[in-house]
């Protein structure tokens, strides 16, 4: 998904900077495709992401038990891995990677849908919010703001209390509610700097409708923008799905990454030893999540021409180049972009909007 | 001044939105305070549930808009009204217990968090390339963990196997809580492990926003002159750039500060630890609503008002925001 959604972009006469490298780094990238001029930190991300997506959508097809059959054997409480058991069981005779194979897929499934639930309500509101102008602006500016104070972890803790859930369902409603402000916020801004620029003067000039200029001229403007707030919401959605289900207020009858930890640490696997147990969900999550920020960096990279300098300075052997040194001269043919000051005239225009300052870069944590 | 103004009118409305929402989530949800209550405690007389329904306000005597009013009375009182979980306590009494452990830890692992965290974005983008900077996915890795998943292996190892830090709870359980040094020093040494936690899971965040900032901000032109005028490296890296590169940073902080008082709810339950987050979770799973009701609202609060100081602060150190429109 990602690749090439951000490949198409770099094609788009974009004003976030995506196609405004340093003159000679260009002349290097184009020959090589989409992939390659992505950043190596979104390559891994994305290489990393797709995998678990793969496990996500196969894995519980290969599932050798399953996850909630509780085999009587004795020696089957909590046996370590093994070749029957690729890791180990539970105390209860569970099969501990079905379980992972399952878990896997629940929390993918939960925060997707989460994030093209709250990307899409922070697309329509932001745009709109700011497209329409005036008394709706101010509505839903007001409205976004409202929602980015309420305590998200909190507020999840009494609603999905009150629920008593026994599907994913309203977990998945209630973090859709709450996931879209940011980027609602930072959309609208964007949209805000896009809708004065001349080439939508010029749609309306000849009279497209407004929602095929929201449509053709603002929405694919956005795209990496909306693609970083979508990462952002499934990181979130990830983090507060496996918090919840750990506190306990979630199905703890499925399988999901959270509740293999809840039911792991509920029946002391750490202390008993079964790190088999308690383990692997861990590292899968924190895995899914490092891909995730990975896959931001370069979203980031590609939206905000310095940070890419400054990621590009390294493999040019321009590490040891600080501010303060004299400006290093490039020679003719060389492709070094000196981060900020070479780059600096031409990343200007790029750097307008909130793209650099997006505060929400992967902090997500205690959520 | 405008802005100003305009922020407040933002938080007086914020503030109704809280309350008001408060005020109907118990109405609109399905099942039954009162049920639930009689289903816990089998002994009650079903002549019980009249009472039930009038303490917990279910009962909805009167209209709507007059239970509203009176509920917002109450709350203006800081009348919260009666635990049922820890029946007869009051809801104020319990919060009054629990809000300064929560604070003094969860406020303190926040701020270190959050200088750590800048200080290392600052120095991140202006070596960039350096070994700080390539440090940053590692630091991811461990900022992605899952925090319970973290803090439950340090426990682990490093209370039950090695033994150096207690294994929970905010103080041994011989020590009477007052102001003496016994007491203050066990509540020290229980919140050194669980404050550790939390700053390591935050400093990632913290200093990947600032660095990203930061190296935009570095290739600014009055970055550059400072430099032509000879300033030293030190006066230029943090007068020049990272002041200027901080304002973002201070926003996230709001948010943090306010999160202080609620954000450690997985904390204090890995940890034991006797503050809001814990008192929250209990009342969850013992249906105690007017608790959790209060301790939302309370929650809710502290996230207003710690927004509200940092847009003061704002005023003050950067004059666009004088200004500008909100």
């Amino acid at each position: 998904m990602s690749a090439s959604g951000i490949g198409q972009l770099s094609g788009e006469p974009s004003i976030i900077g995506v196609q405004l490298p340093a003159p000679g780094v260009r002349e290097k990238t184009q020959s090589r495709g989409p992939w390659g001029r992505l950043p190596t930190k979104a390559k891994v991300g994305a290489v990393l992401l797709g995998f678990f997506i793969l496990v996500g959508l196969i894995g519980p097809l290969f599932a050798p038990y399953d996850p909630s059959y509780q085999n009587p054997a004795p020696n089957l409480s909590l046996a370590g891995p093994s070749l029957t058991h690729l890791l180990g069981t539970t105390q209860s005779g569970q099969d501990v990677f079905s379980q992972l194979l399952n878990g896997i897929r629940l929390t993918l499934e939960l925060a997707f849908v989460v994030g093209v639930v709250a990307t899409a309500l922070s697309v329509i509101v932001g745009v709109a919010a700011a497209f329409l102008g005036g008394m709706w602006d101010e509505l839903l500016s007001l409205l976004s703001n409202v929602f980015l104070v309420l305590p998200a972890l909190p507020l999840l803790v009494v609603l999905l209390g009150y629920l008593k859930e026994t599907t994913q369902w309203p977990t998945i409603v209630v973090l859709s509610v709450l996931g879209w402000p940011w980027g609602a916020r930072v959309i609208r801004s964007q949209t805000l700097a896009i809708r004065n620029r001349d080439f939508v003067a010029a749609s309306r000039e000849t009279g497209e409708k407004g929602w095929r200029i929201i449509l053709f001229d603002i929405v694919p403007n956005e795209v990496s923008l909306i693609a970083a707030s979508f990462v952002n919401t499934v990181l979130y959605a990830i983090g507060a799905s496996v918090a919840l289900a750990f506190i306990g207020v979630a199905d703890l009858n499925s399988w999901s990454l959270g509740t293999m930890l809840y039911w792991a640490q509920s029946q002391q696997a750490l202390t008993l030893g079964a790190w088999w147990w308690f383990i692997p969900p861990g590292l899968a999550v924190a895995l899914i999540g490092t891909s995730l920020v990975l896959l931001n960096f370069g979203i980031d990279e590609i939206g905000n021409p310095r940070l890419r300098d400054a990621a590009g300075a390294k493999r040019r052997g321009l590490s040891k180049w600080s501010p303060s040194d004299p400006t290093p001269v490039v020679r003719s043919g060389a492709r070094a972009a000196v981060p900020g000051h070479l780059g600096a005239s031409s990343s200007r225009r790029g750097n307008g909007g909130p793209v650099g300052t997006r505060p929400r870069a992967g902090s997500g944590t205690g959520r | 001044m405008r802005f100003l103004v305009r922020r407040l009118v933002f938080y007086a409305v914020a503030a109704w939105v809280a309350l008001t929402v408060n005020f109907f989530i118990p109405r609109a949800m399905p099942g039954n305070a009162v049920q639930d209550v009689m289903s816990r405690f089998p002994e009650l007389q079903p002549s019980a549930e009249k009472a039930l329904e009038a303490m917990l306000g279910v009962a909805h005597p009167g209209s709507m808009w007059h239970q509203y009013t009176s509920y917002l009375g109450d709350i203006f009182r800081f009348n919260f009204g009666v635990s049922l979980s820890e029946y007869p306590a009051r809801v104020s009494t319990l919060l009054g217990e629990t809000i300064p452990w929560t604070l003094t830890l969860v406020g303190t692992a926040t701020v270190i968090g959050f200088l750590l965290g800048t200080g290392f974005g600052i120095v991140a983008a202006w070596r960039s390339g350096g070994w700080l900077d390539r440090a940053l996915p590692a630091l991811t890795f461990v900022q992605a963990l899952p925090y319970f998943f973290l803090a439950l292996i340090l426990i682990e190892v490093l209370g039950l196997k090695l033994k150096v830090f207690p294994l929970g709870q905010g103080y041994a359980g011989t020590d009477i809580p007052g102001w003496n040094w016994p007491f203050i020093s066990s509540a020290i040494y229980h919140s050194v492990l669980p404050a550790f936690t939390i700053v390591i899971t935050s400093v990632a965040g913290w200093m990947l926003q600032m660095r990203n900032v930061m190296i935009t901000t570095i290739g600014e032109d009055y970055v550059l002159a400072g430099q032509a005028k000879g300033l030293r490296n030190r006066r230029v890296v943090l007068t020049y750039a990272a002041r200027n590169a901080i304002l973002p940073q201070l926003s996230g902080f709001a948010n943090a500060l306010g999160f202080v008082v609620s954000g450690a709810i997985v904390m204090e339950i890995v940890f034991s630890y006797p503050g809001v987050g814990l008192l929250l979770v209990n009342a969850v799973t013992s249906n105690d609503y007017p608790l959790m009701q209060a301790i939302f609202l309370v929650i809710s609060f502290a996230v207003l008002i710690a927004n509200l100081l940092v847009d003061l602060v704002y005023v003050f150190v950067d004059p666009r925001a004088r200004t500008r429109t909100a």
